[in-house]
């Protein structure tokens, strides 16, 4: 595998990828600008954001889905960026990924004995007989009916095509397993049992995971630690419980006081932080922060330049922010006022 | 004196595969200027249910009351309807793109449904209104907007619109369907904080229809929750919560995730089938406190501790409740 | 394995992976109309084969020439009677032969030219359709050009040359129709490739043609189908329309549109010569059109109550 070296190497790694897609107007936007990560075996790493922030992009590319218009992709020590598509092949066993839409990610037209056995197939593993056994075992560790082998995806609940996602996603054994919004589109009593099965195979696989949603409180229950993005940038990066108990930025703040909590005493007794405006526009992002056009915080240094992705105050090295006035612990957000007027959009509150 | 009481709405559709059963013997009843939320996950009737009340649903068979400020809805015909929503009715859906029409000027559109009710008003008038009313659903620089195309607004604006609209009229109640479902996390705080905003100044009542029990949390007075047609549990916010009764409320409740690390506890298995739904209770199949009783009797929905405002259907002893961590 | 021990329940359905084809398939069969003109299909396609037969029953073989018996004194044909049961023709030749005969011909031409047809089209709209880039940009110009192209002038101008047969005539049927098809195909894939269902196979790894012929193409077959079967009645018409012209079979074979052809001079004298091989061809299309009608509307997605 890889060489033997005294420090373990990240399974993943993420330096400075940008992706720009250009429009039919002749504008380029810019998905994911200049993002750096690391993902280090075994964890799972969440990414979360909202509409335009990236991350979904920033899968893709990881998945080599997508071709980055810069930076680079590692993984296990191999440079994923520039290889060709036969070259890529034997590394696609290694990294797999789990879709939003069940009812999007599966061939309506071809049975799920098929779908889940496609991996095998495509990489010439096991035929006939043999390929499926294995089929049939990994839906039952995935726990579908294996006699359901010759059903079409439109006989199944949504969390069971789901389940169908899950086992293809493990047919090869991958490493790194990236979930693009895996539950979003399940009921509430589904998605925990997708979740608890998600948590089991990590445990059961050694799989690594990055885990991406917008629904914070999933996020939260699965991760080690968090990444947080805003229209193509992290924002912050943290191992989770400090992000929740340490949260620097601005915008994290204001994201989880947005999220409404199932419990009635909190719901009345916090301050809810509501941001000013909308997501802005990904092809003209705002210049220096991206966030200062809805921040309560904002001041002129925010305009003026971007800020680096780096800890702030005595945090640990782990947890880095990219915010040049980043929150105090304690520090109340919702009775601030920014310092710039001058800004497009901003409804009087 | 309730707003609107619905007794006992039963709505099914005939269907190539068989008689789909979507409500079930729905009863509950709004006041004035309260918020009601309907819970339930897809299949539980909570959508088919409110668009039947007002109206809109064709091709099913529909039974029972919901007695709107003295008219039946059910009953009512095709104009007394027509009266009735946009005036005392509001509507709000999941998604605004398909509400809109996308070739009209929303100013247009909005003066157009008031000038529809209101045969007096001039335009300039009705537009000034529409104007107003942009500016109290927070949208900047209502004036100019006012001119704008639907698609020239964001998701979260389009459904301030689509709030704005609803509200044009002052109605007394406010159906507002998973209103913000579709939306980012913070466009959705803006969302409900305006509509709470708006039932503050206007005394609007809100049935608000959401799968998602946080909302709930931040915005009801009372609760139901249903499924497979028909009501599990109905209650005032803080006893849903903290004092439920229900095997299924306490199932969504569990199956939250909270903080990290700690294992959920699903419900297992899936909804039933809507067409051929077994005798008993509807959870019968998922629940943990099954016994025999509920696999051939449907409970109904009784009094909690001797609670009025407080009812459960279920056999299980209504006397205790499961006080939730 | 704990996650095994979280069995689902299975789905409400005990039916055993029903494949959307057989579905259509259950649908086409409670069609009343569909099904009486697969009856009649069946009857032709069976006429067509035991053509001999006819031949052996009636006693005349499909081009003999009757002048004596066949023809009046004066030389005109002679109507339907107990010898000619449909009557005989300008050559004093059994027209009820000559039908069944006939048959073969239109049947083996629709079916030959539509094969191939829908074969190349299919390959080359998913090509255009899936792969894009300049494989498209040249198969969609060339979609255009063929579909552009005066048919009869280039079939005529062509026959001149080479002389009439019948594999010419299915060539070049087939080369003008795959345009339509591979324009309906690529217009199908477009929109398919963008579905999730192939960026999860490109994640697994599958190259393209995989994903065109294993993904894509199960995808397309619904609308395929449906078009094949009205494909071919429009093939029969139009090589029964070249025979017309005198471009297709040479003479003496039996075949339709040839049979029209001949039968120009005689309409006002011998009824009979013109109007039942204009209604074999007439029953034959309106046949196929009405099955294919049946096909299209159990294929009809709205009906597909799956989701």
């Amino acid at each position: 595998m890889t060489e033997a070296s005294t420090e373990p190497q990240p399974l993943l790694r993420v330096q400075d990828v940008r992706k720009e897609f250009p429009t039919h107007r002749g504008e380029v936007v810019r998905a994911v600008d200049g993002v750096s990560l690391e993902v280090r075996k075994g964890e799972t790493l969440g990414l979360v954001g909202e509409t335009g922030c990236g991350k979904s992009t920033l899968a893709r590319c990881i998945a080599h889905l997508y071709d980055v218009t810069s930076g680079s992709v590692w993984f296990d020590g191999n440079e994923l960026t520039g290889l060709s598509r036969r070259a890529m092949r034997p590394l696609r066993r290694e990294i797999q990924m789990i879709f939003q839409d069940p009812y999007g990610s599966l061939n309506p037209r071809r049975r799920v004995g098929s779908i889940i056995g496609d991996p095998f197939a495509i990489h010439g593993i096991s035929k006939g007989a043999e390929r499926k056994k294995r089929v049939q075992e990994l839906m039952e560790l995935v726990g579908l009916n294996p006699e359901h082998y010759n059903r079409f995806p439109s006989d199944f609940s949504g969390g069971q095509r789901q389940r169908i996602g899950v086992a293809r996603a493990l047919a090869l054994r991958p490493k790194l397993v990236i979930c693009d919004e895996p539950v979003s589109a399940l009921d509430v009593s589904i998605q925990a049992q997708i979740i608890n099965l998600l948590a089991d195979l990590q445990k059961d696989f050694d799989l690594t995971y990055v885990f991406i949603s917008h629904d914070l409180s999933v996020v939260r229950h699965v991760s080690d630690r968090i990444a947080v993005m805003y229209l193509g940038k992290l924002i912050e990066v943290s191992p989770t419980d400090q992000l929740f108990e340490q949260t620097r930025h601005p915008y994290t703040r204001a994201l989880l006081s947005a999220l409404p909590v199932a419990d009635p005493d909190t719901a009345d007794s916090r301050e809810q932080i509501i941001l000013a405006g909308d997501i802005p526009s990904a092809t003209n992002p705002p210049q220096g922060c991206r966030f200062h056009t809805r921040c309560p915080k904002a001041r002129a240094d925010c305009v003026a330049s971007e800020p680096p992705l780096e800890p702030v105050f005595d945090d640990d090295p782990a947890h880095r922010t990219a915010c040049f006035f980043p929150l105090t612990i304690g520090e109340d957000l919702s009775t601030a006022v920014p310092e710039l007027v001058d800004l497009p959009d901003r409804e009087a509150s | 004196m309730a707003l609107l009481e619905v007794r006992d709405l039963r709505v099914s559709f005939d269907t190539p595969d068989g008689i789909v059963r979507a409500v079930r013997g729905l009863s509950f009843s709004i006041e004035p200027g309260q918020t009601l939320a309907v819970v339930g996950e897809s299949g539980s009737g909570k959508s088919v249910a409110t668009q039947t009340i007002t109206g809109l649903t064709r091709g099913a068979e529909v039974s029972g009351t919901a007695v709107f400020d003295g008219t039946d809805l059910i009953t009512a015909d095709a104009p007394t309807l027509r009266r009735l929503r946009g005036a005392e009715i509001g509507m709000i859906f999941q998604d605004p793109l398909s509400s809109l029409h996308p070739l009209y000027r929303i100013g247009w559109q909005i003066v157009e449904m008031i000038q529809a009710h209101d045969r007096e008003i001039s335009k300039r008038d009705a537009r000034r209104r529409a104007a107003d009313l942009l500016t109290l659903v927070g949208i900047p620089r209502a004036s100019e907007r006012i001119d704008d195309y639907p698609h020239q607004f964001s998701g979260g604006m389009r459904q301030r619109v689509m709030i704005a609209m609803a509200m044009a009229l002052d109605p007394a109640l406010l159906i507002a369907d998973e209103p913000t479902t579709a939306l980012d996390v913070t466009v959705q705080a803006q969302v409900l904080s305006v509509m709470r905003k708006l039932q503050q100044e206007f005394g609007t009542a809100i049935i608000l229809i959401t799968h998602d029990l946080g909302v709930v949390a931040e915005m009801s007075d009372e609760v139901i929750v249903m499924y497979a047609g028909a009501v599990m549990e109905r209650a005032p916010r803080r006893d849903i919560f903290y004092r439920n009764h229900h095997p299924y409320t306490q199932g969504l409740l569990a199956s939250l995730p909270t903080q990290k690390g700690k294992r959920l506890t699903p419900i297992p298995g899936s909804p039933p089938s809507l067409i051929s739904l077994p005798p008993g209770c509807p959870f019968a199949a998922r629940c943990p406190h099954v016994f025999d009783r509920c696999r051939v009797e449907t409970p109904p929905l009784a009094d909690v501790q001797g609670d009025p405002r407080h009812q459960s259907a279920c056999w299980l002893d209504h006397d205790v409740v499961e006080a939730v961590a | 394995m704990t996650a095994a021990l979280e069995v689902i329940e299975a789905p409400a359905k005990a039916i055993e992976g029903r494949s959307p084809v057989l579905l259509a398939m259950r649908r086409l069969r409670r069609d009343k109309v569909a099904m009486g003109s697969l009856v009649v299909i069946v009857l032709i396609v069976l006429m067509a084969i035991f053509a001999p037969v006819v031949a052996a029953i009636t006693g005349h073989p499909p081009n003999e020439q009757y002048r004596q018996i066949g023809l009046t004194p004066d030389g005109l044909p002679r109507g339907p009677n107990g010898t000619f049961w449909f009557g005989t023709d300008d050559l004093g030749r059994d027209v009820l032969v000559r039908i069944a005969y006939g048959a073969r011909i239109s049947l083996l031409v629709g079916v030959a030219a539509t094969a191939i047809t829908v074969v190349i089209g299919v390959v080359l709209g998913l090509a255009a359709g899936f792969l894009g880039g300049i494989v498209d940009t040249i198969l969609a110009r060339l979609i255009d050009v063929v579909l552009s192209v005066p048919f009869l002038l280039v079939a005529i101008a062509l026959v001149s040359i080479t002389g009439p047969s019948l594999s010419i005539t299915v060539l070049v049927i087939g080369f003008f129709s795959w345009a339509s098809v591979a324009r309906i195909v690529r217009g199908q894939v477009l929109s398919l490739r963008e579905r999730e269902f192939v960026e999860a196979a490109r994640s697994l790894g599958a190259g393209d043609t995989r994903i065109m012929f294993v993904d894509v193409l199960p995808n397309v077959l619904a609308p395929v189908i449906v078009y094949t079967t009205l494909l071919i009645p429009v093939v029969i018409v139009t090589q029964a329309t070249l025979s017309f012209l005198g471009l297709g079979l040479p003479p003496p074979t039996a075949d339709w549109g040839g049979m029209i052809s001949e039968s120009q001079n005689y309409y006002t004298t011998a009824w009979w010569f013109i109007l039942f091989p204009g209604i074999a061809l007439l029953i034959t299309t309106l046949a196929f059109n009405l099955f294919g009608d049946g096909v299209r509307d159990a294929f009809d997605p709205r009906a597909d109550r799956l989701r």
